[in-house]
């Protein structure tokens, strides 16, 4: 074939010699055309209204149920790790269920800043500084539980190899101090990444500040942020690089919580698909929170031209492909156990959906295999109180999820001597639902005093942005 | 009146900005500095810039992240090492042993990308030598424009092809919205 073609010298290859793809248009990241000016008045405008009267009485609502975590640890520390409902075998309820729960929660955010930066899914702009707040502040909140489940607190630096009098290092073959690692590394980058994304709107904020303070404040914390483009340059590559760093790392944190479980040798537990499960899992719960604390924002600075309809499409479809991924996990968690023919991996699935345990189970499957499946449709996509109250049973089913894995497999342990039932007390209820409060107030305070979108980002990717539009 | 730093110009809109810094470029000027407030795609190659060497200081973090977790691990519980303040104990756990990279990799991971992000953000701000808060671009009249939705260029005073009046026509020539100066 190629010596026909070199000696005929006419024939053409098989290309055509003009190749016009088929221009399909992308719905507009922002609604109504807005401009540049537009877009920092609205988000600037934010940070510097009079605190609005619902800010306050969210925020003391806030307070007042954040006061619920300080009592239950408070009591825990005075009185001891027994006033937890736990017995032996089930020495994990609430506090790892709590803990995997928020950890989950976070990684939304980082889905969100970092992956989504990766494969340039540009409808992130919107919705990441948001995010990434909320990975923040519930990694805060999740923090709060393996360090006062060690039981005696003040010993907790145990965990980290910090040399000490007694030369005792921690053992480093546990999964349970790799989760110290993975979680500590993850809040600290999860810190940086939003840190370095806020620069430029600090930036923003300072150079509109009126008084003083203001200006100093928001100075310092801009870094004398001038939007050169010789530093864009440097800043857009720190940026992209940490995207590329934070991947890997969101993925390893919740395959290593996981680990907590897997490398268990407990039936139930003991499964290689749990990494892949738990972080289908994770992203799953986190989109429906970002949603949850989406909505009410949208709603109430009148966002609708920043957050459109296309942004909550984006963000349900992928709440019903990961809910989805998490259903057939449940599912072939099941013919595994069959198909592995081992009698107690048999008995603890079996346990699972009709033992004692089996309403944890349903509630789980109802809210998160079955609730999302109604976002196949658009007018259920498109009604926003429907699509709010579907990501709050994501959230309570992706609870009952970690619940049902730790505690139906502790409970019946290999000796059918120590089966129980485990229930939380009310000292473990207070502590969980106080870390709502404790998650409210710093999200309170993030949207009081930092700009909650990424500006400089929404600008880029606005119509008017592109400096070769007009050759079109 | 202070010393003066530079000439600046203001433009509106992005493509605007995109053509005055391809002619900035070309006319070889080397000092010289555009100010946008978001990045803006393609005005790298416009100004002639090359890519950002951030990644360096992103590799040497973490490659000592690695080398740091796993000699920690190694030290820590499978070596009987003296070091001031701190020794090592071989810990057995199980029948396993004292050290294997299996074992050590989950937390050499994590601490390899901890630094990785220290580095790449520590890269960073040394190369756009940052923090600097009394740039002459941050005392200019119309500064909080930059931030918001206007685009300037400015060249310096110490650019060796600079000539107060003819650097000011040729500004000019850019169809600007205007032409300022920077004070040191």
């Amino acid at each position: 074939m190629a010596s026909a073609h070199a000696s005929t010298g006419e024939v053409k290859p098989a290309i055509l010699d003009e190749v016009n793809p088929v221009d399909i248009p992308r719905p507009a990241l922002v609604a109504n055309d807005r401009s540049f000016s537009w877009i920092t008045d609205k988000i600037c405008g934010i940070v510097e209204e009079k605190t609005p009267t619902w800010w306050w009485v969210c925020f003391v609502l806030a307070c007042g149920t954040a006061s619920f975590t300080v009592m239950g640890l408070v009591y825990l520390v005075s009185t001891g790790t027994g006033v937890w409902g736990l017995a032996n075998p089930a020495n994990w309820g609430w506090a790892i269920v709590n803990f995997v729960f928020w950890i989950g929660i976070g990684h939304a955010g980082t889905l969100i800043s970092a992956i989504l930066c990766l494969l340039r899914q540009k409808w992130r702009t919107s919705i990441n500084r948001a995010a990434e707040a909320m990975t923040i502040f519930a990694v805060v909140c999740a923090g709060i539980f393996p360090v006062f489940h060690v039981g005696r607190v003040w010993m907790a630096w145990f965990l980290f190899p910090i040399p000490n009098a007694n030369a005792i290092w921690p053992n480093f073959k546990s999964a349970l101090l790799w989760d110290v690692f993975a979680v500590s590394t993850y809040g600290t980058v999860s810190v940086l990444f939003w840190y370095v994304g806020l620069i430029p709107d600090l930036a923003s904020v300072r150079d509109r500040a009126t008084s003083k303070i203001r200006q100093v404040l928001y100075g310092i914390f801009s870094m004398g942020w001038r939007g050169s483009n010789r530093q864009w340059s440097n800043y857009e590559m720190c940026y992209l690089l940490l995207a590329g760093l934070s991947t890997p790392l969101v993925l390893s944190v919740h395959t290593i919580v996981s680990f907590d479980f897997a490398i268990s040798l407990l039936p139930g537990w003991h499964t290689t698909i749990f990494p892949p499960y738990f972080v289908a899992g994770a992203i799953f719960s986190g989109f429906g929170m970002v949603l949850t604390l989406m909505l009410p924002l949208r709603a109430i600075y009148r966002l609708d031209d920043l957050i459109t309809q296309y942004h909550i499409d984006c963000m349900t479809k992928i709440i019903l492909a990961t809910g989805t991924m998490v259903g057939y996990a449940y599912g072939m968690e099941f013919f595994i156990a069959a198909y592995g023919a081992n009698d107690f991996e048999i008995f603890a699935f079996v346990n699972r959906a009709f033992g004692n345990y089996a309403w944890a189970y349903w509630i789980m499957i109802s809210c998160n295999v079955i609730s999302p499946q109604f976002f196949w449709f658009k007018k259920v996509r498109q009604n926003t109180a429907l699509v709010w109250i579907i990501t709050i049973f994501v959230n309570i089913g992706m609870w009952f999820e970690r619940f049902v894995i730790a505690v139906t497999t502790l409970t019946r342990d290999f000796l059918p001597s120590s089966w129980g039932y485990y229930s939380p007390t009310i000292v473990d209820i207070f502590t969980y639902v106080g870390t709502f409060g404790v998650f409210s107030v710093l999200f309170l305070l993030f949207l009081r005093f930092l700009p909650l979108m990424a500006m400089a980002e929404i600008k880029a990717v606005t119509p008017q942005a592109d400096a070769h539009a007009h050759k079109r | 009146m202070d010393k003066q730093y530079g000439l600046i110009a203001k433009f509106d809109t992005p493509a605007d900005i995109m053509h005055a810094a391809e002619k900035v470029r070309d006319a070889g000027f080397k000092k010289w500095d555009v100010i946008t407030p978001f990045p803006l795609h393609g005005l790298d190659s416009a100004m002639g810039l090359k890519r950002s060497v951030v990644g360096r200081f992103t590799i040497v973090g973490g490659t000592f992240g690695l080398t740091a977790g796993m000699l920690m691990i190694w030290f820590t519980g499978g070596s009987e090492l003296s070091l001031p303040f701190m020794e090592g104990y071989k810990l057995i756990v199980g029948g396993k042993p004292y050290f294997s990279p299996q074992f050590a990799f989950p937390v050499a991971y994590e601490m390899t990308i901890l630094f990785s992000a220290f580095a790449s953000i520590g890269g960073m701000f040394i190369l756009n030598k940052l923090p600097r808060h009394h740039h002459p671009v941050l005392k200019y009249k119309d500064v909080r424009a930059s931030s918001d939705d206007k685009f300037f260029l400015y060249i310096e005073n110490e650019d060796p092809q600079f000539d107060d009046e003819k650097t000011r026509a040729f500004l000019n020539d850019l169809e600007p919205v205007e032409v300022g100066e920077l004070e040191e």
